[in-house]
């Protein structure tokens, strides 16, 4: 507890050794599917990385389970399914939008919405009186300082 | 109306100190997650068995879900190259010798023999030893690792997950009262 | 013995916070000059005895003094100085030293140079400060002492982790610091501003400057912080929406949005309240990044290692500044005047969106890092926030931002035409559809995003010159007048249209290298060739090479365009160090200023070398627009008009990033 080496960066310092060409699919087509879908798949065991760039031995099971429901056949979203089933919403780095996830999804551009209604309310009751127009004296002092400039 | 907009920041804060005082306080592992498996169904399986461990399965040869049925069983996810499976593995021991619990184990991405020569050598708590050479059957528990132990009821049912090494104390507190608790509903 | 110095000179840090604060706050309220006086020099003290306190921890580094815990947990003998001396910063205990020693060096630069503010609101500011500092050196002294001894002395050090011994890393936490607790001034100011109970253009112009070098530094830290993990981390990610990332973005984004409110209450007298509250809230969000990196309640690919009872004590602090002045908020807010009123088409009106969309894009951060936390706490449910999140959410306000970001500055103060503006944009969204539509004809379609992300980058950096020609008139009047109106004009105002120009570049930066990068991951033996981007890489095998404090294997990449003419060799490392059994990569990088070629080696495998080559296109913008976007804020900060008023004393935003960089 006391060593406070940055322990954690240590995890992050591997991904070097994401995908390796052993695990790849030998369709490019299916590949790619593969590496878009484990972007979106939070690697359980080291924090705020997908399994696509995790060295992590779980994460690299998933990539291979990943690519492994893709040969069977599986859409996309199937795959997904089939790894949150196991694992949860936490392996989801894109947070399902539900009730309890409402807040997280709405709360910023609600408040958006709400400040600039608030404000729109505002600028309607309080108006600027309109500036008088010009007297021509004034207009001939304006038209010295343009020509000035 | 307009002052109470001027507060709104200041109870705002509030309201997020306590929400951060909570977990901190409780000194929540923010690396823990919740499974998602807790009151469902056991995954399927079907493990080929370790040689030297027969089990309750009718099937000697096969630990599967199937098997699990009908009794309260403590299923540990282990390997001879995991430090804390080492460390736990006493615990384990006791736990199979209260006999309140069925005790099955899972050999996660190990060598069966390296598994057979780790029970050999710390004694077998195992009714069963099913051997999950690829990790398949852990993915489908939402395993993030070795050690890992689930309690299941006699419906096949998942009621507890522990991740890591069960202490003294998780027994004590967690599982044998969830033990005592499953052998009333039976 | 010098440790103990040190530990003496912290104490004495903290008797200096707190006369700092007594005398300066009860010398604003009697009107006693005499007490202002001495707690200026209380603040000088303090810097003075941090200093030297940061002083004898950097000596211990340098010197391999393995009886202080900080050296023996960081420190090598073979450690090259350079990172002897980041070690010192590069830990928990250190860094808050550092951080402590920023805050005083800022107090002390307000009490040295702020001659040209008013005696009672600069003891003000001063008293401020030294408040924050008793808390934080407190901490330090209590729960985070970096000059304890540890016995027995153990014969070697445990090093600094490898991939932290860099350049660009060791420049980095100072830069953060300067930027996080830079704005603890602009704190102060509104804390001192709202005890006086005025808000006025006067102290807007007082506190810009040094909101300003605080901006600037923290987003060169930022900029810092991200070019390393481009290079180091071997994969070419440069952001990865991690909590500790979203803890420095957070500061910045309502930094930035301080800078311009303070704008509009510098021109315009209006929008003083939240001017202040933003003040606020910008220091509380640099305190809530602290809290975040060593409490440990967020899970982080870098946070310091976990210690709870830190966090306690961090939070303890946050509730009590933040807390304790947002009640002041609360209290003295509403009792400012109002200020000018202007319509919704306007300059201010512009900067009010501007402001809207920055802090819901801070909002938007904030939310996205704590969320799962929260949901955590109340339900006990996990889910993850991770990019895609923020490519929604974030990423449409920064859209909105861009698209205004242009208009803006045409707007007239008070009233002002937007189809006008936008009838003088027409060259910027001449270059915006040509940019599009190129985009569209060279990758044959989608992704429509980058065609957003090139378009918006044109439409921003000549939007930007657009504001520069229109305020010279340029081709409508001779070009020897127009010269001689770019001469006359404010340095702030040039700055500004460099910073948004450096914006634009960024983004044109960060668009390219998410969606134009091309990727090959494979197996080579001696002699193969590898295609990425038009470039041909030959693999010429791998060999040791000895290092400082490490041993590396170095492979040799012939590098050719297409099959013709070789541009030389690459030679990507995996470098072992020994005394922390780790291993790191470093990249080889060939940048055109266009683009990056990016290889690295992974481990042999049974048929070879496993080999990794990206084509980054557009990335090395991503940091040239950071470095131009400083570029602007310091010229901004050498304007003229900032020292209007200032009859004795010079710049003082200047002044700050001179005496922090001198005391630093």
């Amino acid at each position: 507890m006391k060593r406070l080496l940055l322990l954690l960066l240590l995890l992050l310092a591997l991904p070097a050794f994401a995908v390796e060409p052993s695990e790849q699919l030998k369709d490019p087509q299916q590949e790619k599917r593969a590496r878009e879908i484990s972007r979106q798949l939070r690697c359980v065991v080291c924090q705020n990385e997908s399994i696509d760039s995790s060295n992590a031995d779980i994460a690299r099971d998933l990539r291979l389970a990943v690519r492994e429901r893709i040969r069977a056949g599986d859409d996309d979203e199937a795959v997904i399914a089939w790894v949150r089933q196991r694992y949860g919403d936490f392996v989801l780095l894109q947070p399902p939008l539900n009730a309890s996830t409402a807040p997280l999804w709405f709360g910023p551009p609600g408040l958006l919405l709400i400040a600039i209604i608030a404000l729109a309310l505002r600028a309607r009751r309080v108006r600027p009186a309109e500036p008088a127009p010009l007297t021509p004296e004034e207009a001939r002092r304006l038209a010295a300082l343009e020509r000035d400039l | 109306m307009r002052r109470l907009l001027y507060l709104l920041p200041a109870l705002l804060l509030a309201v997020l100190l306590f929400r951060f005082v909570t977990p901190l306080l409780r000194g929540d592992d923010p690396s823990r997650i919740a499974s998602v498996l807790i009151g469902k169904p056991v995954p399927n399986f079907a493990l080929a068995s370790l040689d030297g461990t027969p089990g309750p399965s009718s099937d000697k040869h096969i630990l599967s879900s199937a098997s699990l049925r009908g009794q309260i069983t403590l299923v540990n996810f282990f390997a001879s190259w995991c430090t804390p499976c080492r460390a736990e593995h006493p615990t384990l021991m006791r736990v199979a010798a209260s006999k309140k619990a069925v005790v099955i184990g899972i050999a996660y991405k190990d060598d069966p023999m390296a598994s057979a020569k780790f029970l050999a050598e710390l004694g077998n708590p195992f009714a069963q030893v099913g051997v999950d050479r690829a990790g398949a059957t852990g993915i489908e528990f939402g395993l993030t690792g070795v050690p890992e132990t689930f309690v299941i009821d006699a419906k096949g049912i998942v009621r507890f997950r522990h991740v890591g090494p069960l202490l003294e104390r998780d027994v004590a507190d967690k599982i044998l009262p969830l033990l005592a608790k499953l052998k009333n509903e039976q | 013995m010098i440790a103990e110095l040190g530990q003496f000179a912290l104490s004495l840090a903290l008797i200096a916070a707190i006369a700092q604060a007594i005398l300066s706050l009860v010398g604003a309220h009697r009107i006693d000059a005499r007490f202002m006086a001495a707690g200026a020099r209380a603040a000088s003290l303090q810097a003075g005895s941090l200093a030297f306190a940061f002083g004898v921890l950097l000596w211990s580094h340098a010197q391999d003094d393995f009886s202080v815990r900080n050296v023996s947990e960081n420190g090598h003998r073979l450690k090259p100085m350079l990172y002897k001396l980041a070690g010192a910063w590069g830990n928990h205990e250190g860094s808050m030293l550092l951080w402590i020693l920023v805050l005083a060096a800022f107090g002390a630069a307000v009490a040295l140079r702020g001659r040209q503010l008013p005696a009672t609101l600069r003891a003000r500011v001063v008293g401020v400060q030294g408040l924050i500092g008793i808390g934080f050196v407190l901490f330090v002294v209590l729960a985070s002492n970096p000059l304890a001894r540890m016995f027995p002395v153990p014969f070697e050090g445990n090093d600094l982790n490898p991939i932290l011994q860099d350049p660009a890393l060791a420049a980095h936490p100072p830069f953060l610091y300067l930027g996080y607790v830079g704005f603890s001034v602009a704190f102060s100011f509104a804390i001192a501003a709202l005890l006086e109970g005025r808000v006025d253009p006067a102290w807007a112009r007082w506190v810009r400057p040094w909101t300003l070098a605080a901006w600037c530094c923290l987003t060169l830290g930022i900029a810092l912080g991200s070019w390393w993990a481009y290079y180091e981390l071997g994969w070419g990610g440069w952001w990865f929406w991690d909590p500790v990332e979203n803890a420095s973005l957070m500061p910045w984004l309502s930094g930035t949005a301080l800078l311009h409110s303070a704008v509009v209450v510098e021109k315009r007298d209006a929008l003083k309240s939240w001017t202040v509250l933003l003040a606020i809230l910008t220091f509380a969000l640099s305190l809530v990044g602290t809290f975040l990196v060593r409490s440990g309640v967020l899970s982080s690919v870098h946070a310091f290692a976990v210690d709870p009872a830190r966090g306690v004590f961090v939070l303890v602090l946050l509730a009590l500044t933040v807390g304790g002045a947002l009640t002041l908020y609360a209290w003295r807010a509403p009792q400012l005047k109002l200020g000018g009123l202007f319509r919704p088409i306007s300059r201010e009106g512009a900067l009010v969106l501007n402001n809207l969309l920055l802090t819901t894009a801070c909002a938007t951060v904030f939310v996205g890092t704590l969320y799962p936390l929260f949901l955590d706490a109340t339900q006990g449910r996990s889910v993850s926030v991770g990019p895609p999140y923020y490519l929604r959410s974030f990423t449409p306000l920064m859209v909105g931002l861009l698209v205004a970001m242009a208009a803006g500055p045409l707007l007239a103060w008070k009233r002002g035409d937007l189809a006008a503006a936008l009838q003088r944009l027409w060259v910027a969204l001449l270059a915006l559809l040509i940019v599009a539509s190129l985009t569209w004809y060279v990758q044959g379609g989608g992704p429509w995003l980058a065609l957003v992300g090139f378009g918006l980058g044109a439409w921003t950096i000549v939007g930007a010159a657009t504001d520069l020609a229109e305020r010279v008139r340029l081709f409508r009047v001779p070009l020897s007048s127009s010269s001689a109106r770019f001469a006359n004009l404010p340095r702030s105002a040039i700055g500004a249209a460099i910073a948004h120009a450096g914006l634009g570049i960024a983004v044109v930066g960060m668009t390219g290298s998410a969606l134009w990068q091309s990727e090959r991951v494979l197996t080579m033996q001696v002699g193969e060739k590898v295609e990425i981007a038009g470039y041909t890489l030959t693999f010429d095998g791998v060999h040791k090479e000895p290092g400082a404090n490490y041993v590396a294997e170095r492979g040799a990449f012939r590098l050719q365009r297409g099959n013709g003419d070789g541009l030389g060799t690459m030679t990507p490392e995996r470098r072992f160090y020994p005394s922390q059994r780790t291993t790191t990569t470093e990249a080889a990088i060939r940048t055109t200023g266009l683009a990056d070629l990016y290889v690295v080696i992974g481990e042999p495998d049974g048929n070879g070398t496993v080999v990794r080559v990206w084509h980054h296109p557009f990335v090395p913008w991503i940091w040239g627009g950071a470095i131009v976007m400083v570029a602007g804020g310091l010229l901004s900060l050498a304007d003229r008009r900032l020292r209007v008023g200032a009859p004795r004393a010079s710049t003082p935003g200047k002044v700050a990033a001179n005496v922090v960089a001198a005391d630093a």
